[in-house]
């Protein structure tokens, strides 16, 4: 029993960071997988996510720090809605130069913007206390509800050691629940979206801007929103990892983690359906945590074992490629559908 | 608009690529509710001209009048707006989207255009989009494409796809619609159906503008003529006076 709860306990960890991810997955679904919008500097706008919502939320600079901004202590809405507005006003100002060029401009300045990003947060340690990092970030209602969880602990002190266990684990069921609320939210918000008209026109531009503007729509204006909105959503993806970690710093968005991966997990789950970008992430995830444990087991260097890591996803990436170009789930063939 | 009023007006239109002058001070007229044709040797600069026309390109010099109303220089979506559709000489279809979808996209203004209203007002955008729905039907009915609507856009033949960039153009309700050599590469049978939906559409009041090579089919079609030559209009008549005209014979055998 006490095995089984541990399980559980890892389970609910693993669906958070997964469902995390599945919610960077649909915003980048939007720009990619509806729009044909190349972003890959989504580490980027992740970043600024974490950053943003760190910020508004976290405590005051420690007598130890750098930075000397910040620390609002807000509360956890108002960060993920900074978060997402930060985010929504760079890729605004990415795409004002560069929506109207070739598509592969776009990818250079994504690229470009998540690297000056990058650099931001290891060197303006004013702001982000440089590779110091954030600490403390408070995660929502945690102090009430442990507080309540303790205090239940300690006046049933008989309860048999798997359920204090999986007791105590109740906030992090709490976090899942946000998450995946969240996530649903966003589902529900891409669902209907793509299959309106707005939609029909995103993926007429991913198909060809040219007819698009033939038609009379303002390809600028429509790439735009889906840029935007996507990197909002990757915004408030930043923020609720920040909030869960409590703990971030520059190399916490490394390409590998903040872009590649999304990559792999939406292509994987299915470009163009929201079902299966989630499919994507949590899959993936698994697949990711799957080979931590083995090369864990193997007891396999750090370098060797993140490599071994980054093949095993190639490889993967390549059978579903080959086999299935489509992804788990590919787009619906009709996806107009309002009635 | 009285019958055989000017729809389309062109006045000493020039475009350059490099130093090539692809359009070069060509003026024309194209009559409201006629099919005029127009003909000229490849590199004549006739698919420049429609792309002139209808703001894929900027012109260098000259005037675009439509409906008396000065249109150069307007963005794509624009001139679509006026009431001037085009096909492509090559189709673009958009291909991972259904036959349906094609033409649903084409009507401007939709209400769901807007993520807002289709997210939290679904009711007056899914009574929009059935009509708009009705109105891609009708148009598929006519083209005969009915079967095809909820297949992939690649999936259809090139002739199909020819029809399907007619039925597009249909979508925006335009005045004038140009057509980019609608022949080329489509069996006879397809042929004769697009004729009969150009004659058709004439009747409803629609005017054709249209680049073509086959004599025959022009003769069948069209009331006036234009044939251009290295960037500028040459002549203009009645096919009858066409086939005739010795500069045009000229043009077309002193390029071959
Ligand atoms: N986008 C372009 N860039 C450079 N040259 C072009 C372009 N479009 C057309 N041209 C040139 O302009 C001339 C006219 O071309 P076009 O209008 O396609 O002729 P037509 O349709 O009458 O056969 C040709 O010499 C062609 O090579
Ligand atoms: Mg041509």
């Amino acid at each position: 029993m006490e095995f089984f709860v541990g399980i559980l306990n890892y389970l609910v960890f693993f669906a958070i960071t997964a469902g995390i991810y599945a919610i960077l997955s649909l915003g980048l679904n939007i720009q990619w997988g509806y729009t044909g919008l190349f972003n890959i500097g989504i580490a980027g706008f992740f970043a600024v996510g974490a950053y943003t919502s760190a910020l508004l939320c976290g405590p005051p600079p420690g007598p130890m720090d750098w930075r000397i901004i910040g620390g609002f202590q807000l509360p956890f809405v108002v960060g993920l809605l900074g978060a997402a507005a930060a985010c929504g006003i760079i890729a605004l100002l990415i795409g004002i130069p560069v929506l109207r060029l070739k598509e592969d401009y776009l990818a250079i300045a994504t690229l470009g913007i998540a690297e000056v990003i990058r650099l931001i947060l290891k060197n303006e340690s004013w702001l982000t206390n440089s590779v110091w990092g954030l600490k403390h970030i408070p995660s929502p209602w945690q102090v009430p509800i442990q507080g309540k969880i303790f205090a239940f602990l300690k006046t049933h002190p008989l309860l048999p050691a798997w359920l204090q266990s999986f007791i105590s684990n109740g906030y992090n069921w709490f976090f899942l629940a946000l998450v995946l609320l969240t996530l649903g939210l966003i589902y529900w918000v891409s669902e209907k979206s793509i299959r309106s008209p707005w939609g029909r026109v995103l993926r007429a531009i991913r198909e060809d801007e040219v007819v698009a503007g033939a038609s009379g729509k303002n390809v600028f204006f429509f790439k735009m929103q889906s840029l935007v909105i996507g990197a909002m959503i990757m915004g408030i993806a930043g923020g609720f990892y920040a909030h869960y970690v409590k703990f971030i710093d520059a190399n916490t968005f490394e390409p590998l983690y903040g872009t590649f991966l999304i990559w792999v997990m939406l292509i994987a789950g299915g470009s163009g359906n929201s079902k299966g970008a989630i499919l994507g992430s949590f899959v993936i995830w698994g697949v990711w945590a799957g080979t931590d444990l083995i090369t864990a087991y193997l007891a396999l260097s750090g370098v060797r074992a993140a490599s071994l890591r980054i093949i095993a996803i190639g490889i993967m990436l390549e059978v579903i490629l080959l086999k299935r170009p489509q992804g788990m789930l590919g787009e619906e063939k009709r996806v107009s559908k309002m009635f | 608009m009285t019958e055989g009023s000017v729809i389309l007006e062109i006045k000493k239109l020039e475009k350059s690529f490099g130093g090539l002058k692809a359009v070069d001070r060509c003026s024309i007229e194209v009559k409201e509710g006629s099919i005029t044709g127009l003909m000229g040797p490849n590199g004549a600069g006739k698919t420049t001209l429609f792309n002139l026309i209808t703001g894929f390109y900027k012109s260098d010099k000259g005037e675009i009048w439509f409906h008396e109303e000065e249109i150069t220089g307007l963005p794509v979506h624009k001139v679509v707006r006026k009431g001037i559709g085009r096909t492509f000489q090559i189709p673009r279809e958009l291909r991972e989207m259904t036959v349906l979808e094609n033409l649903m996209l084409v009507p401007d203004n939709q209400k769901g255009e807007y993520i807002w209203n289709s997210l939290f007002r679904s009711r007056s955008v899914r009574a929009q989009e059935r009509y708009i729905q009705d109105k891609a039907l009708d148009v598929l009915e006519f083209l005969e494409l009915i079967d095809l609507r909820e297949e992939y856009a690649k999936n259809l033949s090139s002739g199909q796809k020819k029809l399907l960039e007619l039925a597009k153009s249909l979508m925006a309700e335009p005045k004038l619609i140009l057509l980019d050599e609608p022949g080329a590469g489509i069996n006879p049978t397809l042929m004769k159906k697009l004729n009969r939906n150009i004659e058709q559409l004439r009747e409803r009041g629609k005017t054709f503008f249209l680049i073509e090579h086959d004599m025959d089919l022009i003769t069948y079609l069209c009331d006036t003529v234009i044939v251009m030559d290295r960037g500028r209009e040459l002549v203009q008549g009645t096919p009858e006076e066409i086939k005739k005209d010795e500069r045009v014979i000229e043009a077309y055998l002193g390029r071959a």
